[in-house]
C-alpha cells in the first residue's frame, strides 16, 4: 500500500470533517441547538445524518474481513444492522420521539418518574457508549498502522482529538452536518472503487468460485507469515513450507499436515498450490476486527446465528447514539419517515461490504491466513488494479475508513456526553457539556491506548447484546404497557443487561473455551433478551401498586399525533 | 365510532387539520393554537378509550409488521442449515435479496401507522 496517496486522503478528511463542523457552528447559538440541533432536522438531512453515524468502520472494514475469513454466514450482520432498523420503527421510532426527552435516561425519566431508573438507564449508556467507543478508536489505529505503518495508538488519538474538537464546539446541529456528509462520503469511498474492482473482476474472466466453500487459492501463492499463528484444517493440506512449523524446521519442504491445529511461528514460508483451500488463522485473543467469537459458531451455528439475529434485531433501538438522534426530527410523523428513509441509505450501503468480501476470497485469500482480513477493504484496489489508480482508489477507501471512525465515534461521544452532562457533572449549560465531551472521549481513549488488545466484533456483538437485553425491553414495554412500574424496569435492566455483560465478558476472558455452555455464554441475546423482558414484567405485576400516578397522560402523549395540537409537548 | 366519518367531513369551519404536517410543513408551524380535545386533556374515562383504541391499532400494526419480518427472516438459518450446497442462494439472499423487502416492509407500515393516526385525528376532532 502506497501511503503517499494514503495520509492526505485521511487528512482531507478530517480537515473536511472541521470544516464542515465549523459551518455548522455559525449555526449553533443555543442549549436546544447543542443537544438537539434545536429539533429543527427534517428528514433526509436526518436520514443521511443517522446513516453516516450508524454505518462504524466495523460495517465497513469489519464485515468484508468476516465474510472473507468464514463465508456467507456473516452476511447476517449487515442484515442484522439493517433490520435492526424496522424493529426500531415499528416499535418505538415515533413514540420515542413525541415523548419529548432528550436522551434515553431522560425517556426514562418521564415514563417511569423515578431517578434511580433514570440513573440506572444512564450507567448502561455510557457504559454501552464506552464499550463501543472504545473499538473505534483502535480500529482507527488499526487502519492507521496498515495503511503508513505509524504507532497502534496514533489513529486513535487523531480520531478522539477531531471528534472532541467538533462535538464540544458545534453540538448536535454541527455534528448533524458533518454526519450526514459522511454518510455520502462513506458511500462514495466504498462505491467507486467497488466499481473499478467489478470492471476488473470482469475483465479476469468473471470467476465465480468465490461463492466456493471454503476460499481456495486461484494460482500458486506464496504467505509469509509475520506472527506466529495457529492454523486450524478441517481437512488435510499439502503445502510447501520454508520456516518452522509444529516446533520443525523445514526447508522448501512439501509437508502433508493432517486435519486439526497447527502452529506456524513467525517468519515462515508457505506456498499453497493452485485450487488449495485456504485455512483460517486462529487468533481470537489477538486484536483483529475479523476475530469474532468463531469458536462458538463453530460448534453450534444454528444457534450462533440466531443469537446474532435476535441482538442485532433488538439491539439497535437501544444504542445509545442512534436513539439521541429521533429526538432531532420535528415530529413523530417524521420521525417515522426519516427511518424508512434510514433502512433505504443503510441497505444501500451494505450492498457493498459483501461484495468487498466476496471479491477478498478471490484475490487476497491469504489474508484470511496472516489474520489481516480487517485490511481487505484497504488492500484490494491495490491488489487487482495496482498502479497509480489502484493507489488512488485505496486512498478513497482510507479516506472513507477514516470517515467512518470520525462519524460514529462523533454520534457516540455526542450521546455520552449528554449523559454525563445532564446526569454526573454538576449544573447544566454549554460550558459544562464541553467538560463532558472531553471526559466521554478520554476514558475510552485511555482505555485504547493502555489496554488495548479487546477484539472489535466482540466488543460490538457486546454492546448489541446488552442493549438488546436492557433498552429493549425498557423502550418496548415503556411505550406499550401501561403496568410497567420502576422497580420492575429497574430489575429487568440489570437482570437481562448485566447477565448479557457478564456472558460475553466471561467469554472474552476465556472462561469456558469449549462445549454447549461457551455458545450459551458467546451469543447472550437468545436468553439474555427474554430474561430481561420476563423480569421486567414480572417485578412489575408484583409491584402493582407502584405504577406511576401520570401513566395514563403519558402514554397518551407517546402515541397521540402532533396533528391533535393538544399533545405538541414543549421541552 | 362515527358511523361514516368521511360523509361527515363537510363542515367547512371544523378545526385546521395539520395531518400533512409530516411531508409538508415547515418546522415553525407547529400548532401554535391549543385545541385541546377536553376529553382527552381532562383524562375522562372516554378520553382514555380513545387512547386505548389509537393505541391497540398502532401496536396491531407494529405487530403485523413484526410478524411478517419474523416469517421473512426466522426461516432462512434454518434454510440454509438443510441446503449446504446452496451457497450461492445464500449468498444472493442476504447479500441483496432481503433489503429491498424490509424497505419495503417498511414503508408499508409507515403508510398504515399514518392512516390509523389521520382515522383517529378525524374521529377525535369531528366528533
Amino acid at each position: 500500500m502506497n501511503s503517499g496517496y494514503a495520509v492526505p486522503a485521511v487528512a482531507l478528511v478530517v480537515v473536511a470533517t472541521v470544516l464542515v463542523g465549523a459551518f455548522g457552528l455559525r449555526v449553533s447559538r443555543t442549549t436546544s441547538d447543542f443537544y438537539v440541533a434545536s429539533r429543527t432536522v427534517g428528514p433526509r438531512l436526518n436520514a443521511a445524518a443517522i446513516s453516516g453515524e450508524y454505518l462504524s468502520a466495523a460495517s465497513f472494514l469489519g464485515i468484508a474481513g468476516l465474510v472473507l475469513v468464514q463465508g456467507p454466514d456473516m452476511l447476517w450482520y449487515p442484515v442484522g444492522y439493517t433490520a435492526g432498523y424496522l424493529v426500531l420503527l415499528l416499535f418505538v421510532a415515533a413514540p420515542l420521539r413525541r415523548s419529548g426527552a432528550y436522551t434515553l435516561p431522560d425517556f426514562a425519566e418521564a415514563r417511569l418518574a423515578s431517578r434511580p431508573v433514570r440513573r440506572l438507564a444512564g450507567a448502561f449508556v455510557v457504559g454501552v457508549g464506552w464499550l463501543y467507543l472504545l473499538p473505534q478508536l483502535q480500529g482507527a489505529g488499526l487502519t492507521l498502522t496498515v495503511l503508513t505503518g505509524a504507532p497502534d495508538s496514533l489513529g486513535g488519538v487523531i480520531v478522539a482529538v477531531v471528534v472532541t474538537a467538533t462535538v464540544a464546539a458545534g453540538g448536535m446541529r454541527s455534528i448533524t452536518f458533518v454526519q450526514a456528509f459522511q454518510y455520502w462520503l462513506k458511500l462514495t469511498a466504498l462505491l467507486v472503487p467497488a466499481l473499478f474492482l467489478v470492471v476488473a473482476w470482469q475483465g479476469d474472466g468473471a470467476p465465480r468460485h468465490a461463492f466456493a466453500e471454503p476460499a481456495a487459492f486461484r494460482e500458486q501463492r506464496a504467505v509469509h507469515v509475520d506472527d506466529t499463528v495457529d492454523l486450524t484444517l478441517e481437512a488435510p493440506l499439502t503445502v510447501t513450507v520454508t520456516g518452522t512449523v509444529d516446533g520443525r524446521r523445514h526447508d522448501a519442504t512439501a509437508l502433508r499436515l493432517p486435519a486439526g491445529t497447527h502452529r506456524i511461528e513467525r517468519g515462515t514460508r508457505l506456498t499453497f498450490a493452485r485450487g488449495s483451500a485456504v485455512p483460517a488463522a486462529d487468533r481470537s485473543a489477538d486484536g483483529t476486527m475479523s476475530a469474532s467469537l468463531a469458536a462458538g459458531r463453530a460448534e453450534r451455528p444454528l444457534y450462533a446465528t440466531y443469537g446474532l439475529i435476535l441482538a442485532t434485531f433488538l439491539g439497535t433501538m437501544g444504542l445509545p447514539h442512534v436513539v439521541v438522534r429521533f429526538y432531532t426530527s420535528p415530529h413523530g410523523v417524521a420521525a417515522r419517515r426519516t427511518t424508512v428513509a434510514v433502512l433505504a441509505l443503510i441497505g444501500c450501503f451494505y450492498l457493498l461490504p459483501p461484495l468487498y468480501g466476496a471479491l477478498g476470497r478471490l484475490y487476497a485469500p491469504e489474508l484470511a491466513l496472516t489474520g489481516d482480513a480487517d485490511a481487505a477493504v484497504l488492500l484490494l484496489p491495490d491488489r487487482m488494479i495496482g498502479g497509480p489508480g489502484g493507489d488512488l482508489l485505496g486512498a478513497l477507501v482510507a479516506g472513507g475508513a477514516f470517515a467512518a471512525f470520525l462519524s460514529t465515534a462523533s454520534g457516540l461521544t455526542m450521546a455520552v456526553a449528554g449523559v454525563l452532562t445532564q446526569d454526573v457533572l454538576p449544573s447544566r449549560g454549554v460550558r459544562h457539556f464541553r467538560l463532558g465531551t472531553g471526559l466521554a472521549m478520554a476514558v475510552p481513549l485511555a482505555a485504547a491506548v493502555v489496554v488495548g488488545g479487546l477484539p472489535v466484533a466482540d466488543a460490538v456483538g457486546l454492546a448489541f447484546a446488552v442493549s438488546a437485553s436492557s433498552f429493549c425491553p425498557l423502550l418496548v414495554l415503556g411505550i406499550w404497557w401501561r403496568r410497567l412500574t420502576p422497580p420492575g424496569a429497574a430489575a429487568g435492566m440489570l437482570v437481562g443487561g448485566g447477565s448479557a455483560f457478564l456472558a460475553v465478558t466471561a467469554t472474552m476472558a476465556g472462561l469456558p473455551a469449549t462445549g454447549s455452555l461457551h455458545a450459551l455464554l458467546a451469543w447472550p441475546a437468545l436468553w439474555s433478551v427474554p430474561l430481561g423482558f420476563l423480569t421486567m414484567v414480572l417485578v412489575s405485576l408484583a409491584t402493582a401498586s407502584r405504577v406511576p400516578p401520570g401513566t395514563a397522560a403519558i402514554l397518551a402523549r407517546f402515541h397521540l399525533p402532533e396533528s391533535l395540537g393538544a399533545t405538541e409537548v414543549k421541552a | 365510532m362515527p358511523q361514516d366519518p368521511a360523509e361527515r367531513r363537510v363542515v367547512v369551519t371544523g378545526p385546521p387539520r395539520r395531518t400533512r404536517t409530516g411531508s409538508r410543513g415547515r418546522p415553525g408551524h407547529a400548532p401554535a393554537r391549543y385545541r385541546p380535545r377536553t376529553e382527552i386533556d381532562e383524562q375522562t374515562t372516554l378520553g382514555h378509550t380513545y387512547v386505548r383504541s389509537l393505541m391497540r391499532s398502532q401496536l396491531r400494526a407494529a405487530l403485523a409488521g413484526f410478524a411478517v419480518l419474523v416469517l421473512l427472516v426466522g426461516p432462512l438459518p434454518l434454510l440454509f442449515a438443510a441446503l449446504p450446497d446452496a451457497r450461492r442462494l445464500q449468498w444472493a439472499l442476504l447479500g441483496f435479496g432481503l433489503y429491498p423487502p424490509l424497505v419495503l416492509l417498511a414503508r408499508w407500515y409507515v403508510r398504515r401507522a399514518e392512516r390509523n393516526e389521520r382515522d383517529f385525528v378525524r374521529l377525535v376532532e369531528d366528533r
